[in-house]
């Protein structure tokens, strides 16, 4: 089981405020997993020594607040749906990947592909992400305080990227009808994506998810990215790009 | 398909620490490859020592007494060539004031079935099959001292389950390299480094690479261009550590998915495939903790 | 669209004179006929073919194994008394949840879009019947599908179309899928025409676009990172659900020992043979060994393991016949997957639609353009008219039907081979009728011990 030092809450009915401490570094994470399938909305988790253990609070269908106090492995918060997830330290591959909606929010960096296919929710990593950040996004939203990796984006289908720093190569390759923002730099973009232009509405959502990611910087320095749809075809003038 | 974790100590004062912070950070790569592993440690007392050459061969067990391999490579060598043979873990080491060329047709005469797995003045191999935590602790990797040390957990992708098939592959003097992936053209660049007149040990692609690097340096490239060479003549999947006696090397290859995270202070350099192996190194809150970027060589120097 | 089959012809292509060898004629084994239409194909468009189907070329197959009867050192059971048991158990490594099937033959996985909301209806209906599972596809879990299949297996694809968590949970089993059969290293594909809206929808892609999928997983990549990837399936859905690890045939030998120091519970193994629903012809007929060629290497590694039978190994790519299945058995599989047979017995390639290839440029009994989306026997369609055509109930009831005589057939030989359990078969009851299928399925060439490559002499 795991170590509680907070009332003991998993089989009965929570009270709505509980709060409880699970130490990993004498707790398996399978416990603390059973544990927050078993959760009741409106708990809370303090997860300790997580140790950049994998797959730690995978699931999650509650609305639970869990904080994991240090670093994060693979998987952290896959699959989540509710409820809002926080890493202190840094996350490993894949953070957050598929995610569906709530909130995951990493203070440090995360590694590479993170919040890979998620189909919304929203995604802030204060610190850099890896390369393959938001592969695959169908609706999620990411916000990346700081700078993402190459192969960002590709194949995004939907939802929004923000980058507050730089990104890597071949952003947004075979890009379908993600929005990417990037305040800094891009070493290059990928197949099909191409620069857009920045109107009102998206200033809008950009504000909105900047201001949703606790982020103060100004939507107007942003450039936006987005697919040239020439590849949703199969063309033989292609060819190259397949 | 493995885990890797590597340690640079500039800090000299940290030397003495090496064994015991590698193991920890091996200690958090098991997982990725539990059927066997190896470590490569660098300058380490009791080990090696300045102005001998080391051989490191594969198992305790070579089929004599530590004295009878003495007294046959001594008879090899010149009268004051003061050879050493030790057994460390599943590991033997056989040292002398000899080149290591030198020190390897003598040990190869005397143990014609010995497989040499590391060689040099400097750099101690040590492999094994089983737990890679128990491997350590066989050899006593918590208590080593030294400059660098390289370990590599394994887990076999199209070669076999063996002690010699396990990295670091270290096939020059001092040169160690381990790999985490798998190459896509390694049969062809063999035939062709055997038509050079390279030797192999195994069927191992890694070892295609380890050869592939070795071949180049011994052209005069440096540590830096013949992992650029490497770039352009390897195919496929690679994260490699590469360690010579006084630098270290990491390279990704141009699509980057295995993954590799590096730490770096004053104090030292330290690469891992994942972050929690980095965790408990001593100032890691302050350390610049970045992902190496695909297709590029980072070397640090000693 | 702008891939497709050569133009339709305005008549019916011509067919080759009667008289061929009289005017002297010599065809060229080398460009055949349908070699030069593929080169004016080719020609004609600028784009590699498309199509669905698996691999059409002959090789090597189960039609070149026979099995030994009983007769008198071997005694076999009787027919209608004497019970040959089918069942099979699915998963039970670490899953606290294995799947309990009726029969070993499942049907594999096609998804929704690719077939029509009809066909997998009656996939499922048809499965569910005979007490063995359907499996989902790439591009989601439909309501139609978990309804009517009584052990649903989900697909787990680089894709992740569909993707979600509740579906997840709401699995039988989890099938990472890593390569297929007719596409061993190639990722999915799924043409324009099949992008309905709510094929869309499921995917999160435009209308109409022509979808790639990715070949690589967007999170992971090789054993070590599955191992991780698998211990995340398996914490979200509480260690109760197995997890299967597909893999297409290429070099089954190492990728089957890796899927189980992955930590699979099943490995599936899809050989050459096995359909897609649309890929590069060049890919279908040109990458992967045989089915025949693949399952010994897999149940090598599975042995030397000590992990035959503890980690399951399912074997798709051409099975048709209960004679099929009962040889893959004895080869060491615990389970076979149909699905290209499967799709012939809900009205795939039917006569009665013959005028109606014909109109295609294609014939029934050839038809392999899955990727059109105008299948006439309204499968491989998302098109309403089409898709229509097919009852689901009454296409359920053919596939339960074909389903039955699969298992029947296979208990028929098993009895024979004195086995009162499929599982009992092995290779000691098979033997090979050409060298080439010998050396491949590692059993003697009949009337001899010799097994090319293995051991023993003529």
């Amino acid at each position: 089981m795991v170590t509680l030092t907070a009332p003991e809450t998993l089989e009965t009915a929570a009270p709505a405020e509980a709060h409880a401490v699970v130490d990993l570094s004498g707790a398996p994470v399978r416990d603390l997993n059973q544990a927050l399938h078993n959760a009741a909305d409106g708990q809370s988790w303090t997860v300790t020594n997580p140790g950049g253990k994998h797959s730690l609070a995978v699931g999650i269908n509650a609305d639970a607040t869990v904080t994991i106090e240090g670093h994060a492995g693979y998987y952290a918060a896959g699959m989540h749906q509710k409820g809002t997830v926080t890493v202190t330290g840094n996350a490993g591959v894949g953070l957050a990947e598929n995610i569906m909606s709530g909130t995951v929010h990493v203070k440090g960096d995360a590694s590479q592909s993170a919040a890979a296919t998620g189909h919304g929710g929203l995604v802030v990593i204060d610190g850099n992400a890896g390369a393959r950040c938001g592969i695959s996004m169908k609706g999620v939203d990411i916000v990346v305080g700081g700078n993402i990796g190459h192969m960002s984006a590709f194949m995004a289908q939907a939802g929004r990227l923000v980058v507050c720093g730089d990104a890597g190569d071949a952003l947004g390759d075979s890009i379908y009808e993600a929005r990417i923002y990037v305040k800094g730099t891009v070493a290059s973009l990928g197949a099909d994506c191409i620069e857009k232009p920045l109107k009102a509405e998206h200033l809008a959502e950009l504000a909105e998810l900047l201001a949703a990611a606790g982020r103060t910087d100004n939507p107007a320095d942003f450039k936006r990215y987005g697919s040239a749809r020439n590849l949703y075809h199969f063309h033989v003038d292609n060819s190259t790009a397949y | 398909m493995c885990g890797i974790a590597a340690l640079q100590l500039r800090n000299p004062s940290l030397h003495p620490r090496m064994g015991s912070l590698l193991s920890s950070m091996l200690c958090q790569i098991v997982d990725r490859g539990p059927d066997s592993a190896g470590l490569a440690v660098y300058n380490t007392p009791g080990l090696v020592s300045p102005g001998t050459s080391t051989l490191s061969l594969l198992g305790r067990d070579q089929g004599m007494t530590t004295a009878d391999i003495t007294a046959g490579v001594a008879a090899l060598l010149p009268f004051d060539a003061a050879v050493a043979v030790q057994v460390v873990g599943d590991t033997t080491l056989v040292s002398a004031a000899v080149g290591t060329d030198l020190l390897v047709k003598a040990v190869t005469e005397t143990l014609p079935a010995a497989t040499v797995i590391g060689r040099g003045e400097h750099v101690a191999v040590m492999k094994s099959v089983g737990h890679p935590m128990e491997i350590a602790a066989d050899h006593g990797l918590e208590a080593m001292a030294g400059s660098q040390g390289l370990s590599h957990t394994r887990m076999a992708t199209e070669s076999a389950v063996t002690a010699g098939g396990s990295h670091p592959f270290s096939v020059a003097d001092d040169l160690c390299l381990v790999h985490n992936g798998s190459f896509s053209n390694h049969a062809t660049v063999r035939r062709e480094l055997k038509r050079e007149g390279v030797v192999f040990d195994s069927e191992n692609d890694t070892e295609v690479g380890a050869r592939y690097v070795a071949s180049r340096l011994q052209q005069g490239d440096t540590l830096e261009e013949a992992l650029v060479n490497l770039g352009k003549v390897l195919d496929g999947f690679y994260t490699l550590v590469v360690t010579t006696a006084d630098s270290m090397a990491v390279v990704r290859d141009p699509i980057a998915c295995k993954p590799a995270i590096i730490a770096e202070t004053d104090d030292y350099v330290a690469m891992a495939s994942e972050y929690r192996a980095l965790a408990a190194l001593p100032g890691i809150d302050n350390a610049r903790i970045f992902e190496p970027e695909p297709g590029k060589v980072y070397t640090w120097s000693l | 669209m702008t891939i497709t089959s050569l133009p339709v012809p305005a008549q019916a292509p011509a067919a080759a004179p009667a008289n061929i060898a009289e005017l002297g004629l010599r065809e060229s084994a080398t460009f055949d006929r349908a070699t030069i239409a593929d080169i004016q194909r080719a020609a004609a468009t600028g784009v590699y073919d498309i199509r669905g189907w698996g691999a059409k070329r002959k090789v090597p197959h189960f039609d070149d194994l026979l099995f030994l009867g009983a007769s008198m050192s071997r005694y076999p059971l009787e027919g209608y008394r004497e019970k040959c048991d089918t069942d099979v158990v699915l998963g039970d490594r670490y899953a606290s949840n294995p799947l309990h099937l009726q029969t070993p033959v499942t049907i594999a996985g096609m998804s929704f879009g690719a077939l029509s909301a009809n066909a997998k209806e009656a996939l499922g209906r048809g499965a569910s019947e005979v007490g063995t599972s359907t499996t989902t596809g790439d591009g989601g879990m439909t309501p139609e599908e978990r309804g009517q299949s009584k052990h649903l297996v989900y697909q787990y694809l680089p894709s992740r179309y569909g993707m979600n968590p509740d579906d997840l949970r709401k699995a039988d089993a989890i099938e990472i899928v890593l390569g297929q059969g007719a596409k061993p290293g190639g990722g999915g594909m799924l043409l324009g025409q099949k992008i309905t809206e709510r094929v869309a929808g499921m995917r999160t892609l435009p209308v109409g676009i022509d979808q790639r999928s990715a070949s690589r997983h967007p999170d992971w990549t090789g054993p070590d990172d599955l191992e991780i990837k698998i211990g995340e399936l398996r914490e979200i859905t509480d260690w109760k659900t197995p997890i299967y690890v597909k893999i297409g045939a290429s070099r089954p030998y190492y990728d089957t020992a890796l899927a189980v120091k992955s930590g699979a519970d099943v490995v599936v193994l899809d050989g050459m043979q096995g359909g897609t629903a649309a890929t590069q012809q060049v890919f279908i007929e040109n990458v992967g060994i045989p089915t025949l060629a693949a399952i010994p290497q897999a149940v090598q590694a599975l042995q030397e393991l000590g992990m035959h039978h503890k980690v399951q190994l399912i074997v798709s790519g051409g099975i048709r016949t209960g004679a099929d299945v009962a040889k893959a058995m004895a080869l060491g599989a615990d389970a076979v997957a149909i699905g290209t047979a499967a799709l012939i017995a809900l009205g795939d390639n039917d006569p009665r639609y013959a005028a109606e290839y014909s109109a295609l440029g294609s014939a029934a009994g050839f038809y392999d353009d899955f990727q059109d989306g105008r299948d006439p026997a309204g499968i491989t369609t998302q098109d309403p008219e089409l898709s229509s055509r097919l009852d689901p109930v009454a296409a359920g009831k053919r596939l339960a039907n074909y389903l039955r005589v699969l298992t029947m057939e296979a208990q028929t030989i098993a009895r024979a081979c004195g086995k009162s359990h499929l599982h009992n078969l092995e290779p000691e009851d098979l033997v090979a009728l050409t060298i080439e299928a010998s050396a491949m399925a590692r059993v003697p060439l009949a009337g001899t011990s010799w097994i090319p490559g293995v051991q023993g002499s003529f």
